[in-house]
């Protein structure tokens, strides 16, 4: 291979040898990097504050103090946007490991390491906000050593897809700690298990996307026809793809800028080439996910209903943030728009968003008197988790070789070497 | 002072409700004895035409399951003014429902957990938190409850309740004096019932009672059984004068047992966990072996 591969110096300070000086190199990599007073912390800090004092109330008083949950909307933001949005936000990972890893497009490479990293971040932090919504959360470990398994529940199935997804997805990302620690022994090993790890996690990521959606089937006289359907698990898992793509473009559109200084040299119009190949499929998926949307309608002989405000809330949901950025995502493709491309992924994400909310919270007991808002604690203890969840990203961007390309075992250990 | 007047509407409406059934109405299916060897299992009648409006049955419910006691204007008959829920605090309540042939006399029913054959909360529950026992109750066991209020969602009656306001929360429903059946006695409010307004025995015997109330008195009842086959059929069933969405039942609930409609997914899952790794393990084969030859030719270029 002639092409060499420019580290930057820092990555590689691991040379742990032993536990003292693991403890060692742990020390001196948790030291604060770069300016303190960035915006980004000016506005993040406080949130993680309040947030971290609303917790505590929250488990101090319970659960009604912070929220306004109430005995007939027993779901809010927390699962509604925190876990169902977040976990269609987190499905970049299982989308470009198949492209990557199965298929073997190494295109998306430079981009993976980052994708897997907010996934399984996400997944953490997820489950991390879940302890907060769940009432009881010393038993959350019952559905997985408990003598009681309730193997007639979707939410079973999703906990130990969501577990064992959260396992792979570590897997997936830990070449990238061995390298980090220096641990080339390790690093070999783990590089050879990678692709059972995607395979397994491909496949277990298919069955709680769905499965999320699937969660919801028990809700049939309380959704509103036009989001109800027998088929919301195919739903959700299709619309995941895109989600997951337009959340690759974004996050990596933004990392790019942000952590320029961690990128190989002279990968820049690599990146553009990426952005473009990733709307081809974000495009494709929507076409397929609306084209199921409609048969969903008519099969449900529900067009009727679309005449109503809350058919036009769905029209604006569809039509608005599903066809019309695949047709930018088209446009873009056609036009070789990078921007454009940007763009449509933001709306796709809105969307998304949208289509999870109102499932789980919106169309949701839509005709009933009282309507569930989230309270500002809610929307703050949110705010907070998304907060450290960005705070570990920038740690682990800023420490660890997530950034540049993969490296071979032996490349990398005749580069240390040199310096 | 409210409980003496309710010993006496006892009383008063015991002999109001052998008028007002006739005779031989208030029938066997009011004095079945539990037995727990009995592989058929329990539900309850309500016969909203008997119902008086006493709230016997109420306050037994709390005396029994031990729930917060309510303060004395609670018993005022006011408190039916407006048609209530159930809330962590009480199991049951009896509500008021207008009467279009006679405002006179207004309709009386109750609200608590339908004990369905099939339940909805008890197929949501992923660590079987809620069960349905072969007795008949769907019971609850904290111990195993994780308070994800996913029972709650599911649950076509919005029974299940939470505390939101504890930090050691729990679900609290109804769980059909399970504790009485096991010594062989009636649940509370059945037992406090006057009026055999809430009749208890077998699912199979009350559906015959209930048929037979409704052939044997032309005119008198809606011609349904609310419970019969909503969502797959309940343990508690009512009879009514008048449609029962008038007496605050839900409609539009559908006759398929709730469960069933995850059942699809949850099929597909172990196919999924099958064939998808083959798949996906077929596919990296056949790549990785292009990517082996594009490597291949890759370093015969440069060698050239």
């Amino acid at each position: 291979m002639s092409k060499s591969i420019s580290i930057p110096a820092q990555t590689y300070t691991g040379n742990v040898r032993d536990f003292g000086s693991l403890v060692t190199f742990l020390i001196s990599q948790l030291k604060p990097r770069g300016k303190m007073l960035t915006p980004f912390n000016i506005i993040t800090a406080p949130i993680i504050l309040v947030g971290g004092v609303l917790i505590v109330i929250r488990f101090w008083k319970g659960i009604g103090y912070v929220s306004n949950l109430s005995q007939e909307f027993p779901w809010g933001i927390w699962i509604g946007f925190d876990v169902v949005t977040g976990v269609a936000f987190a499905a970049g990972a299982y989308v470009l490991t198949f492209v990557v890893d199965i298929l073997k497009f190494k295109k998306y490479e430079p981009v993976l390491r980052a994708t897997v990293l907010n996934g399984l971040l996400a997944y953490v932090f997820y489950s991390g906000a879940l302890l907060i919504d769940i009432g009881r959360p010393w038993n959350i470990v019952n559905p997985i050593i408990g003598n009681k398994f309730g193997f007639s529940s979707v939410m079973f199935l999703v906990a130990w897809h969501f577990l064992l997804y959260m396992i792979c997805e570590f897997l997936e990302f830990a070449p990238a700690i061995a390298e980090w620690l220096g641990w080339w022994k390790l690093r070999k090993f783990l590089h050879a298990i990678t692709a059972g790890a995607v395979i397994l996690g491909i496949t277990l990521s298919t069955l709680h996307q769905a499965g999320l959606g699937s969660l919801f089937l028990l809700a049939r006289n309380k959704i509103h026809p036009l989001w109800y359907s027998q088929h919301i698990p195919m739903l959700f898992f299709v619309s995941s793809i895109f989600a997951g793509l337009s959340i690759v473009i974004i996050e990596s559109s933004l990392t790019h800028r942000i952590f320029a200084h961690r990128l190989p040299k002279g990968n820049h119009g690599g990146h553009d080439e990426i952005v473009l190949g990733l709307s081809k499929g974000a495009a494709g998926t929507m076409l397929a996910y609306f084209f199921l949307k409609i048969v969903e309608i008519v099969h449900g002989q529900n067009i009727h209903l679309l005449s109503t405000p809350m058919g036009q809330w769905y029209l604006l949901e569809v039509l608005g943030f599903v066809l019309f950025p695949a047709f930018l995502f088209l446009s873009a493709i056609k036009r070789r728009s990078v921007k454009m491309a940007q763009f449509a992924a933001v709306l796709t994400a809105l969307g998304i968003m949208l289509n999870r909310l109102n499932i789980s919270i919106i169309a949701f007991k839509w005709d009933s008197p009282n309507h569930y808002y989230p309270s500002w604690h809610e929307v703050v203890i949110t705010g907070a988790i998304i907060s450290i969840e960005l705070w570990a990203f920038r740690w682990i961007v800023n420490r660890m070789p997530v950034l540049d390309e993969r490296h071979d075992p032996q490349e990398v250990k005749m580069n240390n070497r040199r310096h | 002072m409210s409980f003496k007047r309710r010993d006496f509407l006892k009383v008063a409406a015991g002999t109001a409700g052998l008028a007002l059934l006739g005779p031989g109405k208030s029938a066997d299916a009011s004095s079945a004895v539990p037995n727990p060897n009995n592989p058929e299992f329990f539900g309850m009648l309500i016969d909203t035409t008997a119902c008086i409006g006493c709230r016997a049955c109420e306050q037994a419910c709390g005396e029994q399951n031990k729930l917060a006691e309510q303060p004395a204007e609670y018993w005022d008959d006011k408190t039916m003014d407006q048609p209530r829920d159930t809330t962590p605090d009480t199991y049951l309540v009896v509500n008021k429902y207008p009467n279009p042939a006679d405002p006179s006399k207004p309709i009386f029913s109750r609200k608590q957990c339908m004990h369905c054959n099939q339940p909805a909360c008890a197929s949501a529950c992923l660590v079987k938190g809620l069960e349905k026992t072969k007795e008949g109750p769907v019971n609850y066991d904290k111990t195993r409850c994780m308070g994800c209020r996913y029972c709650m969602i599911a649950c076509p009656f919005d029974i299940p309740k939470f505390n939101y306001d504890s930090p050691t929360p729990v679900i609290s429903k109804c769980v059909f004096c399970t504790s009485r059946l096991k010594n062989g006695e009636k649940p509370a409010c059945a037992d406090a019932c006057p009026t055999g307004a809430t009749l208890f025995g077998t699912r199979r015997e009350l559906l015959e009672e209930a048929k037979k109330r409704i052939y044997t008195n032309p005119g008198k009842y809606h011609n349904k059984i609310y419970g019969e086959n909503e969502v797959g059929g309940t343990g508690f069933m009512y009879l009514s004068s008048v449609p029962f969405e008038q007496i605050g039942m839900k409609k539009n609930i559908g006759s398929t047992p709730y469960p069933e409609d995850t059942l699809g997914f949850l099929f597909s899952v172990p196919l999924v966990d099958v064939l998808w790794p083959a798949l996906l393990a077929g596919l990296y084969s056949i790549s990785k072996g292009k990517d082996a030859e594009n490597q291949k030719d890759e370093k015969e270029t440069h060698h050239e």
